[in-house]
């Protein structure tokens, strides 16, 4: 168990957290011009890095509220927390 | 009494089994990963195809991935008609491989209760039992009172959080030993000539066109006629070299062992909604299984909560192991796919073959994928069992949605 930097509740257990896979994947601007492989593309696949990951989190037994991560897929360490209205923050 | 102590039936580690040659420029077959899948591709291969100009690449050891470390559980009792031609034909090669391979693999049919403990859960197994029936599956619905007899320590009483409503039972089913299954394969594919080459990860491709040419790895560039992926959990990072875009996620699913223990769990116990699955190993550890760690990852290793929640469960169902002790925990990353079936065939490249997307129900598929990759890459066709596991199933929504069957979460 590691402790995950709530934006808005600060350091809490893991425990507390739900995971909401990739980060930054819109829903489509215009959904009706989409072709078959377009829809496939949006519902199913998503980004599987081995490394740095851009993902939600939601704080689902604190604030409830959603934030984005930078987290490590091979160490799983967490390299920062930033709210949904702040910019992907850059690797550095 | 002076009683052996355990395991002493059980038969010596081996001497060598195979060579360690230096990978050639260049083979007719590369398959990338040398777990069960793509050991059995390559015997089979042999085998049944005569095809012997093959190498086997391992980044690691020799079956040290999934393969080392998974709950060994082989059923066939699937949902729907794609899953069980696959699952099925697997079967029937398990109740043979230890004649095939000519080496013990302690396959033990001891059978698999599912157990049911909602009333959606037992319309859902009275469903899947008849499907099964109707594919030709061996497959019953059990009440409670006969799930005691099969298991005699499985708490049935009606005053638990999740209750026992019946199983669905498939005696067919069983374990088998893991390690040995993989180097059984190996010595096989060993010696009809195929090279496995260890410690050689793959670190690109060469591609002209709509082929790929040659293989990098940390030991050179190999060239390639055909080219199998099968690297499990670790597939998106060969497909992200070659810009295939896969619904894979991976994630890390544990497992562990208690200590060792005198036969109390004569079957194999598998339960959904409180979640967790029990056999006990031939030397008499308890292993069990967990659902996923609910994040991506690659670690190997997963969170502590989600053992403590898993050994909940085991603990209500079976109030006996309150008194055993954990032994070792272990994760492995299993490649989970949003319809809980694989990903098994072509790719945009002509000679490049997909076998990924097994999630946490590979080790059963070994000797069937095996086969039928074979098969595929033989002739160039997809084998009429894996033909309908397409990569594009999810652009035309010929999904096969198996995660009542899987039966692990994820």
């Amino acid at each position: 168990m590691q402790l995950i930097e709530c934006p808005w509740c600060g350091p809490r257990e893991e425990t507390e957290f739900h995971y909401g896979g990739e980060a930054h994947v819109a829903y489509p601007a215009d959904p009706q011009s989409l072709t078959d492989e377009q829809w496939a593309q949006f519902v199913f696949y998503r980004a599987n890095p081995k490394g740095l990951f851009a993902e939600r989190w939601s704080h689902h037994v604190g604030c409830r509220r959603w934030f984005n991560a930078i987290r490590d897929t091979a160490t799983y360490q967490f390299h920062g927390v930033y709210r949904l209205d702040e910019q992907k923050p850059s690797p550095s | 009494m002076t009683g052996q102590p355990p395991g002493a039936h059980l038969p010596d580690h081996p001497d060598f089994l195979w060579r360690n040659p230096e990978p050639k420029s260049s083979y007719d077959v590369v398959i990338v990963g040398g777990g069960g899948h793509g050991l059995a591709t390559a015997h089979y291969l042999a085998k049944n195809h005569g095809i012997t100009n093959v190498a086997v690449l391992e980044k690691g050891w020799l079956a040290g991935g999934n393969m080392a470390r998974n709950t060994t559980i082989i059923r066939s009792n699937y949902l729907w008609d794609e899953s069980s031609k696959i699952y099925e034909h697997s079967l029937k090669l398990w109740e043979g491989l230890e004649e095939d391979l000519g080496y013990p693999i302690l396959f033990s049919q001891r059978g698999v209760l599912n157990l049911a403990h909602t009333l959606q859960d037992v319309r859902d197994s009275v469903r899947r039992v008849e499907a099964n029936k109707l594919n030709g599956v061996d497959a019953q619905w059990v009440e409670p009172d006969e799930v005691k007899k099969l298991c005699p320590i499985v708490n049935i009483s009606s005053d638990i959080r999740y209750p026992v409503l019946g199983a669905t039972y498939q005696p067919r089913a069983g374990i088998a030993k893991h390690d040995y299954v993989a180097w059984g394969f190996a010595r096989r594919a060993d010696e009809a000539g195929i090279d496995i080459i260890q410690n050689c990860e793959v670190t690109g491709f060469s591609t002209d066109g709509d082929k790929v040419t040659g293989v990098h790895t940390n030991l050179g560039t190999i060239a390639a006629g055909q080219v199998a992926l099968c690297a499990a959990g670790h597939t998106s990072t060969l497909t992200d070299m070659l810009g295939i875009r896969t619904p894979l996620q991976s994630h890390p699913l544990q497992a562990l062992v208690s200590e060792l223990l005198e036969p109390v769990h004569p079957t194999v116990v598998m339960s959904n909604a409180v979640h967790v699955y029990v056999s006990q190993a031939h030397k008499g550890e308890l292993v069990m299984g967990a659902g996923v760690d609910s994040y991506n990852g690659y670690g190997q290793r997963g969170a502590f909560h989600i053992i403590e929640r898993q050994m909940a469960a085991a603990v209500e169902l079976f109030p006996v192991f309150a008194r055993a002790h954990l032994l070792r925990t272990w994760a492995g990353i299993v490649d989970t796919c949003p319809d809980a079936s694989p990903i098994v065939g072509r790719t945009p490249y002509d000679n490049v073959y997909l076998n990924c997307g097994w999630g946490t129900g590979g080790f059963k598929a070994t000797p069937g994928l095996g086969w039928c990759m074979a098969d595929t890459i033989a002739n160039d066709q997809p084998h009429e069992y894996i033909a309908p596991f397409t990569l594009d199933r999810f652009v035309t929504g010929a999904l096969v949605d198996e995660h009542g069957a899987a039966a692990v979460a994820h």
